[in-house]
């Protein structure tokens, strides 16, 4: 965590502690299962600025990296002591297109762990995924089903979507934590989605107030930074999963936790042991393929992203076939 | 007594030893400058004025010393502005950043409302309320952050650097708008013709000390102290003649 | 202005600070790995391992108590994991007087060793970026294969993160000085209207560095930027005693995972 001497004898925290996670809080098959999905959907996020961005992808994404970093630092006072401040998922992915959002996030993340041990190193594909790869597909997703809409209900949609990033992080680091065996089920997804119902108020408060801003102020921003974005049904239909199983997966696993414990353990996906040594290679099976690590609705998360993209790509493949050659305009 | 400053001492966490032993009193209704070269401390003294920055020492204002449980009620009082308006105008609108202050303090709609257009016609700006603060001038913008602060009534008026960066038009009009705001005032400037001008009282810091501590028109004449400490006297052109 | 982030890296001269970056990123990672792989309960192993964190903030001169010390900020995620304690299947302890909660002793076990675990993996993180300076770990994953794009775009952040965190400060002491009170009223103005003036913030300084992006790209290319023609440095041969560092290093983590599981 970062402290930072504004007020002699006044840290400021930047971020809030509960999704950063350190090392040794996820098992080592989680840990490299996130950095799987992270890392696929990176090497695609950086294709696409480049062919989005050209040669303004670097200073632009870094600067950007630098401001939501910077950005987190600004709070606002809620009770006693607490303050209420900005992720900036949704922020940069609704601005920048959901790609940038993505790079940039992946950026902050990074480089919050690797220079401010604000972070593990190998939980560091879970916590990208978490609050910067998932954000991106909620926040963008669901603004784009809007994007025909009047301005009230894009920003009440950005707002929702705010809070729904948060949601679906915190939702995701529960997972993770319950797959890893570091905290049980029935306490850890009341406990992280009830934190963030409010930590996501505050999100969802600031974004709004952000984008409004610079919808006054720069109006023509917005307009190129969103509806440019290829494959903009996948990305709706991305978004819309994601927030469907995080919508009806929450207050299924608040309410009857054993439930999802029981289909997990009837799957076999659900390590219990009373000494469960996290092998590389147990006599069986690889950790990420057998039945230490895979989740159903870890699946199904991963299952939405997978069809967005095929979709995305399939819809790129389609607009290629069918459009006519048109001439180069330099 | 306005300001009451009482062997202030300050280091910052990396070490560096930023204030040594100030020392004044500015009464009220009274203007002073505060000059001296980079890196004498006058941007970390005026932090001290309003608790951004808490050194060992006694900081009174209107006998009031300046303590972390009563910063907010100190705040009301001196009016901090800082050198570069973008730092402090955040909102979309000229009015919004304006009634910030009074807001924050707890006035009525209508009490701010007032409050406001005070402030927006000191600074000879009542036609900008609605304008976005983003796309202004810098000169607009720093009389708007002037406007910012005079809109929550402040004993003292306290500006870093007030007319750097302006062209010579925006220069005068800030100029004439200091020395008509009826308020006591300390700023911190290189800007020795306008010290001249409009400050009859100086203040010359150097290395995290008060130098020296007088009428401007008697230090101005010390060349050798001025040129000591980093800063030349002002070439004025009328004096040829 | 005096700096408001502080850099980790500690300018020093010891053989560790000289070790090439790669082994160095390597060995950190593997060393997590490996603590992540540890079973619960082994201590001689969580021993040994504390053990090789002091020699090597021993010998990169750093003192013993550097990393212990900031790897306290671990101590508010306990929080997360403590109630694995009553939960966890195994041999009850303590039955709370509440509930039905008991404290068994596999989850104490799991408790403390994800504690540790996590406890000793930081402060090897800790001494990896106390111990290299920024430009040569960019260099070192660079050499690691990870793609220049990202190294570029981290590098770029980091260039201009103190920039703006400078600029961050300046707006919130600023909003600060302008945040009175009334001796007779009741200030502050309601939440929304907060949180809305720290979005406006957000947004005001989310422009300028756009804006700011755009101004140092146009520098960029009155340089002759030209993002094809950047060739990086060459990656450096591993000397003597990388290879040997290297090979004690895979000594040790091979010692503690047999430590561990015996």
């Amino acid at each position: 965590m970062l402290i930072l001497p504004i007020l002699p004898n006044v840290p400021l925290w930047v971020d809030n502690p509960s999704m950063h996670l350190p090392d040794g809080f996820l098992s080592l098959p989680i840990s490299l299962f996130c950095w799987l999905v992270t890392i696929a959907l990176l090497i695609v996020a950086i294709q696409r600025t480049k062919i989005e961005l050209g040669e303004r992808q670097v200073p632009l994404m870094g600067i950007m990296a630098a401001l939501i970093f910077a950005a987190q630092m600004i709070n606002f006072p809620v009770a006693g002591g607490t303050s209420g401040h900005l992720l900036g998922g949704v922020l940069a992915s609704v601005v920048l297109g959901p790609w940038a959002g993505m790079v940039v996030m992946a950026t902050v993340i990074g480089v919050q762990g690797l220079l401010f041990q604000d972070g593990g190193l190998l939980v560091m594909g879970a916590n990208i995924l978490n609050m910067g790869l998932l954000s991106s597909l909620v926040g963008y997703g669901l603004y784009r089903t809007v994007l025909g809409q009047s301005r009230a209900v894009q920003i009440a949609v950005i707002g929702g979507a705010a809070w729904l990033s948060v949601m679906t992080g915190a939702l995701a680091t529960a997972l993770q934590l319950w797959l890893s065996g570091t905290s049980p089920l029935t306490i850890v997804i009341p406990a992280m989605l009830g934190i963030h119902a409010f930590i996501g108020i505050g999100e969802a408060f600031i974004t709004v107030a952000a984008i409004t801003f610079i919808r006054q102020t720069r109006p023509d921003l917005l307009e190129t930074g969103a509806t440019t974005a290829q494959g903009g049904r996948g990305w709706m239909v991305g978004g819309l999963a994601v927030t469907a199983l995080v919508l009806i997966l929450s207050p299924w696993a608040s309410a009857d936790p054993d439930g999802l414990e029981r289909v997990a353990e009837d799957w076999h996906f659900l390590a219990r042991g009373i000494s469960a040594p996290y092998q590389i290679f147990p006599d069986y099976t690889l950790p990420f393929l057998g039945e230490t690590a895979f989740s159903t609705v870890m699946a199904g998360t991963v299952g939405a992203i997978v069809v967005a993209i095929v979709v995305m790509l399939m819809a790129r493949l389609l607009q290629k076939l069918t459009k006519a050659p048109t001439v180069f305009n330099p | 007594m306005t300001l009451n400053i009482n062997k202030l001492n300050f280091s910052y966490p990396d070490g560096h030893v930023a204030l040594k032993n100030i020392s004044l009193r500015i009464g009220r209704g009274e203007k002073v400058a505060l000059v001296g070269p980079n890196g004498a401390g006058k941007s970390t003294l005026l932090l001290h004025l309003n608790g951004l920055l808490v050194g060992q020492g006694e900081v009174k204002i209107n006998g009031f010393a300046v303590t972390k449980s009563n910063l907010p009620l100190i705040r009301a009082k001196v009016g901090l502005v800082f050198q570069n308006p973008d730092d402090q105008l955040f909102s979309p609108t000229v009015f919004e950043d304006v009634a910030f202050g009074p807001l924050h303090m707890g006035l009525s709609e209508s009490e701010t409302l007032t409050c406001v257009q005070r402030a927006l016609s000191q600074v000879d700006m009542s036609h900008y309320a609605d304008r976005m603060s983003y796309h202004l001038s810098i000169g607009e913008k720093k009389r708007i952050s002037i406007a910012t602060v005079l809109s929550m009534n402040p004993e003292i008026l306290v500006l870093d650097e007030p007319s750097a960066g302006l062209d010579p038009r925006a220069r005068r009009t800030l100029i004439t708008l200091l020395r008509n705001l009826p308020l006591t005032m300390l700023v911190s400037t290189h800007d020795m013709l306008m010290v001249r001008e409009n400050f009859p009282r100086m203040i010359i810091m150097d290395e995290g000390q008060v130098i020296a501590d007088g009428a401007t028109e008697s230090l101005m004449n010390d060349i050798a102290l001025l040129e000591a400490h980093g800063l030349e006297r002002p070439f004025d052109v009328e004096s040829k003649a | 202005m005096h700096p408001t982030l502080l850099d980790r890296y500690q300018l020093k001269n010891s053989s560790i600070h000289r070790l090439d970056p790669r082994l160095k990123v390597v060995v950190t990672i593997f060393f997590i790995i490996s603590n992540v792989s540890l079973p619960d309960g082994a201590w001689g192993a969580f021993l040994l391992a504390w053990g090789v964190i002091l020699s090597v903030s021993f010998m990169a001169l750093l003192g013993i108590s550097y990393t212990a010390k900031r790897a306290m900020i671990v101590l508010p995620f306990t929080l997360t994991a403590v109630t694995i304690i009553f939960t966890m299947p195994g041999n009850s302890l303590l039955t709370l007087p509440f509930g039905s909660y008991e404290l068994t002793d596999a989850g104490l076990m799991r408790f403390v060793s994800i504690i540790i675990r996590s406890w000793l993996s930081l402060q090897m993180a800790i001494l990896l970026t106390a111990t290299t300076s920024f430009v040569d770990l960019m260099h070192a994953l660079r050499c690691l294969y990870v793609p220049q794009t990202i190294i570029e775009i981290v590098s770029f952040m980091y260039r201009y993160l103190f920039v703006l965190t400078d600029e961050t400060t300046r707006l919130l002491r600023a909003r600060e000085s302008r945040m009175a009170a009334l001796p007779d009223r009741k200030g502050g103005g309601s939440l929304m209207w907060r949180a809305r003036v720290a979005g406006h913030m957000v947004g005001q300084l989310f422009l300028r560095s756009y804006e700011r992006a755009d101004r140092v790209y146009n520098a960029m290319l009155a340089r002759g930027y030209n993002s094809q023609l950047s060739h990086p440095v060459a990656c450096p041969f591993m000397r003597s005693q990388d290879w040997t560092s290297g090979a004690v290093a895979v000594a040790i983590l091979f010692l503690l995972q047999i430590v561990g599981r015996f």
